[in-house]
């Protein structure tokens, strides 16, 4: 009997390595963002509405909860974060039309609330690492990561741009304005708004996570004392 | 005061008599273990299922445009919104582990064995109405892998030969999977499906109380009236329909005996519940898919399409089988084989405690055959995943068919007259 459960438990704690084992894929850089960070949060807020939010929306999320969340006051957020007239409650859109910039870039720039959660962190930083000069493509830059990817290299100014040699592997970044730690920082900043913006209540799920768990543990010491009481009297 | 109200309601509905038949009075063998603890888990996660749901219908949108959007707008605008939401969506797998476990309690102490085969039964029916309920509940996110897990899963009842494309026509409501069919996926989901759920456990709990709880030890807490002497019968006072046609020993009232204990069994599911709910909403991709965070798209195919882990072990039989329709068929009758085996079984003895060795060998194989189906069901379908498919489903129609032929003649030990405490 008791081999029968250790044998079911061995395989269910197996079971994992077993399904990683299978999921190789493009090797991704450790993103390293932290979520307390309100100071990277903001620093990744305004990157984004300086580079990303012209094509990309965040069509889920609004002003007024990233504001709260992020710690900028209503007054600063109407006069510095919102440029076109939107109210606080609007969401964060552009005014991009779709239909256009389908034809504009082969496919409409999609939406990235939930970009990390669909794609995780990691891999946003990678992928904004991993541009690098490609004539053949419409905007002269192809990404390692997303082949083929419809999207300029948005950040070029920043970053400077790589190139790709015949081993295929990437060579340093020329001609950007920061440097290579100012970009990882950027990107890091970036990375971590958005992995906010895909989960605002992240936080706030982890830190009651801890209070339930804490009061479950000292009511599970009750119930089984309760248990051993009421069993007293069974033989 | 609340005597003289009990006593109006009782003239009434016989509720004081319904509470001791099923709690307070009802005997319930002393030696039930850790594996016993399920069959009340899966109630409290169906309770769970239930309240969460009422609450996310509230906020829910079905439709083709508003769904998706509705899902974030319950995670970022309703409060505690996403805490209902992942409750429910834990709550889902957590149902399957709750149920598989059960399940295999079942197996192991022979509780389908008669007189409990028609527990098994509404048991069974149970299963796979939750498995439909699942389903359907898994495509109202409208995300992009609700909906070609659900493109492939209904497209199998095309593979039925003449009224194939008509049936599946008449599912979908559509020439695709659409607005129309979360339309009718929802309506299933929130009210017919729970709905038959319900009815179900509550015809398996009667029927439990019928016959009477099996424990691990198979051995018959009801003896023949007048058989045991006095001294020896269990102290307890059960109600009087158990006690009028047998003489009880070794069982314990349900209520408060087991209550106590399955509150501290509650508690302790709790933490692990809420550990993952808490921390690991997402079920490291297995309880909620990463592709599920993008809206649902007919254009555009995830590059794998894996269904949701419970449904593993069943989606691996149907595509180890290279023919589609044999595929279903094999898929389905794997379902099937689980309902027969009460008849499968052709053993007197119960347990696996008094079982030959050979059968506790095949309740492991079985037990190892469904995992690795299981996980293989997550993983692409690469010629060796295949080839460890095939041995995995061997083991697992096996079990069925090694079970009937081994049970009739089966070198089983002497049971004991009693439970072994």
């Amino acid at each position: 009997m008791k081999k029968l459960i250790i044998t079911l438990f061995a395989s269910l704690i197996l079971a994992p390595t077993l399904v990683l084992a299978a999921g190789a894929g493009v090797h991704l850089e450790k993103a390293g963002n932290d979520l307390t960070d309100k100071e990277s949060l903001k620093r990744g807020f305004k990157a984004y509405i300086d580079n990303c939010l012209g094509c990309h929306e965040l069509q889920y999320q609004r002003y007024n909860r990233t504001f709260a969340d992020l710690g900028i006051s209503e007054e600063d957020g109407k006069a510095n974060w919102m440029y076109t007239g939107e109210k606080p409650g609007d969401h964060i859109k552009n005014t991009m039309p779709k239909k256009e910039a389908a034809k504009w870039f082969g496919t409409a720039p999609p939406d990235l609330t939930l970009e990390a959660r669909l794609r995780s962190p990691d891999w946003i930083y990678t992928y904004l690492h991993s541009f690098y000069a490609d004539e053949k493509r419409p905007f002269g830059v192809n990404n390692k990561v997303f082949k083929d990817v419809g999207m300029p290299h948005v950040l070029q100014d920043l970053q400077g741009i790589r190139t790709l040699d015949e081993h295929g592997n990437l060579g340093p970044a020329v001609g950007g304005s920061m440097s290579e730690e100012e970009y990882d920082t950027f990107v890091r900043d970036l990375v971590n708004f958005l992995e906010y913006v895909g989960e605002p209540s992240k936080l706030e799920r982890q830190n009651m996570g801890y209070w339930v768990l804490g009061y479950l543990f000292i009511l599970f010491i009750f119930s089984y004392f309760l248990k051993k009481e009421f069993w007293k009297d069974v033989h | 005061m609340f005597a003289n109200f009990m006593a109006w309601i009782d003239k009434r509905l016989p509720v004081t008599d319904a509470w001791n038949k099923h709690l307070a009075q009802y005997p319930a063998p002393k030696n039930f273990n850790f594996w016993y603890f399920f069959g009340s888990l899966a109630m409290l996660v169906l309770v769970n299922q239930i309240l969460t749901g009422i609450w996310l219908t509230m906020n829910y949108e079905p439709s083709g445009d508003g769904a998706f959007a509705s899902i974030e707008y319950i995670m970022r605008d309703v409060d505690y919104g996403w805490l209902l939401r992942y409750m429910h969506s834990t709550g889902a797998s957590a149902f399957f582990v709750v149920v598989y476990l059960h399940m295999m309690r079942g197996l192991m102490y022979g509780s389908y064995q008669k007189p409990r085969e028609l527990l098994w039964i509404f048991g069974m029916l149970i299963f796979l109405v939750l498995m439909a309920e699942a389903f359907m509940g898994y495509l109202l996110p409208w995300g992009n892998m609700s909906y070609w897990g659900a493109q492939v899963i209904i497209s199998l009842f095309g593979a039925i030969p003449v009224i194939g494309d008509d049936l599946t026509l008449w599912i979908r409501g559509d020439y695709v999977i659409s607005g129309a069919t979360l339309n009718r996926f929802f309506a299933l989901h929130v009210i017919a499906l729970p709905l038959v759920l319900v009815i179900l456990v509550f015809l398996h709990i009667l029927a439990l109380h019928e016959v009477g709880s099996n424990n691990p030890d198979g051995t018959d807490i009801k003896k023949p009236k007048g058989s045991v002497p006095p001294e020896e019968q269990s102290k307890f006072k059960f109600h009087k329909q158990y006690t009028d046609k047998y003489d009880i020993v070794d069982a314990i009232p349900f209520h408060p005996y087991y209550s106590v204990k399955d509150i501290m069994g509650v508690v302790g599911f709790l933490i692990i519940f809420c550990w993952v709910m808490f921390f690991q909403p997402e079920g490291g991709g297995y309880f909620m898919e990463a592709p599920n965070f993008e809206p649902a798209n007919g254009l555009k195919t995830p590059e794998h399409i894996a269904p949701v882990w419970y449904f593993g072990p069943f989606y691996t039989i149907l595509r180890i089988i290279p023919d589609k329709l044999f595929g279903a068929i094999g898929m389905f009758s794997a379902i099937i084989m689980l309902f027969l085996v009460p008849w499968f079984d052709r053993g007197v003895v119960k347990s696996v405690r008094f079982r030959s060795k050979w059968h506790l060998i095949n309740l492991i194989q079985f037990a190892i055959s469904f995992i690795v189906l299981g996980i293989l069901g997550t993983m692409p379908a690469t010629p060796t995943n295949n080839m460890i498919g095939m041995i995995a489903a061997f083991g697992y129609f096996g079990f069925f068919v090694a079970l009937w032929f081994y049970s009739k003649n089966e070198n089983t030990k002497p049971v004991p007259e009693r439970v072994s405490g």
